[in-house]
């Protein structure tokens, strides 16, 4: 199925992903709302959380250029040393930035 | 159920604090919205438009894989497709909030959900694996986010790309570092190292040989197998490293 971008079709094109976008916000908590919290559920959903971190930012790594490698190692580097979140996000940008001038 | 049964007040003086809290990020999501509204025009989507995508849809790396399959015409189920695949993650995000979301009414709990989005979630999350019930910053993090990226959309169409080259200065990798240094400020324990490897390793699995934009899904449900199986044992869970948490996360 296709919808023209006329004007209408437009609008139909954002609001079905709107709808989308709204179904997955929503479809977590609508689904746990039926779920027992049991230890081992807390403990999934726990280890899950931090997980989609990772998932996110590895791919991210082996995927990226050279900078994205450096500013991402510098990040970890900083945060394991430091734990300043924000000085360690600086630190990896600046380095993203300084490998893309050389590279 | 009595409305007396929810047992978490969101603080009015907190959410403005955790606005502000996001109020740096929040200025580089103006430079990725900028870079948005620009693809956007350029693919012939009117001004309005796309900042009404951007105020409804509210979910940057979706909109501009939408663009990206912009013509004269649009197909609408791989348009479906990529948009929930690649916010799927939000599925996972809500849930693992649950046990917080719970405590408020439906009515504000799906509220709140409206301005759920990576980095005010990863805060809340690693407040929450810290000891700390941090809905305050879906809130007030969330609606400064929001703003920022309704304010960098508008900026993008009319004015055009802000910088003349965001990645060369690596503000791509704001984000990626954003999120890391969340996951990794986090608590440490052999299970959840554990669970990392298997997440990552899952995760770049998926990302090479399954369909695109299944990675974080697959990466984060793996991990949270290991969770699932290999449960922290209660009694030795007070003698767990204490994180400094008194600032995990910017301020």
């Amino acid at each position: 199925m296709m919808i023209e971008t006329t004007t209408t079709g437009i609008l139909a094109l954002i609001a079905i992903m709107t709808v989308v976008t709204l179904a997955t916000r929503f479809g977590g908590v609508f689904i746990m709302s039926f779920v027992r919290i049991s230890p081992r559920i807390e403990s999934f959903i726990n280890t899950m959380a931090s997980s989609v971190l990772i998932a996110i930012v590895v791919p991210m790594a082996f995927g990226g250029d050279v900078g994205a490698r450096v500013a991402l190692v510098t990040t970890a580097a900083a945060m394991l040393l430091s734990r300043k979140p924000l000085p360690s996000i600086a630190a990896g940008i600046a380095a993203a930035a300084i490998a893309r001038y050389f590279f | 159920m009595s409305v007396a049964s929810y047992s978490y007040k969101l603080q009015p003086r907190k959410v403005r604090l955790e606005f502000f809290r996001l109020l740096p990020i929040s200025l580089f999501v103006v430079a990725f919205g900028a870079a948005f509204g620009l693809a956007a025009t350029q693919k012939g989507l009117p001004p309005l438009d796309a900042i009404l995508m951007s105020i409804t849809v509210f979910a940057g790396a979706s909109q501009f894989a939408a663009i990206d399959m912009w013509g004269n015409q649009v197909s609408v189920l791989p348009l479906i497709a990529v948009v929930f695949a690649i916010n799927s993650r939000h599925l996972l995000m809500g849930a693992s909030l649950y046990p917080m979301l719970k405590d408020v009414s439906p009515g504000r709990r799906y509220g709140l959900l409206l301005l759920l989005t990576d980095a005010n979630w990863a805060v809340s999350a690693q407040d929450y694996q810290n000891g700390k019930h941090n809905l305050e910053v879906i809130l007030g993090g969330g609606l400064v986010l929001w703003l920022a990226w309704i304010l960098g959309t508008w900026l993008g169409v009319y004015f055009g790309g802000l910088l003349q080259d965001p990645k060369s200065l690596g503000l791509d990798m704001v984000l990626g570092c954003f999120l890391l240094a969340m996951a990794l400020g986090g608590k440490k324990s052999p299970r959840v190292l554990v669970a990392w490897t298997i997440a990552g390793l899952a995760s770049l699995a998926a990302w090479r040989w399954l369909p695109p934009n299944t990675h974080v899904v697959v990466g984060a449900l793996a991990g949270g197998a290991i969770g699932f199986f290999w449960l922290e044992h209660q009694d030795t869970e007070a003698t767990d490293e204490p994180v400094a948490a008194e600032e995990g996360a910017p301020q």
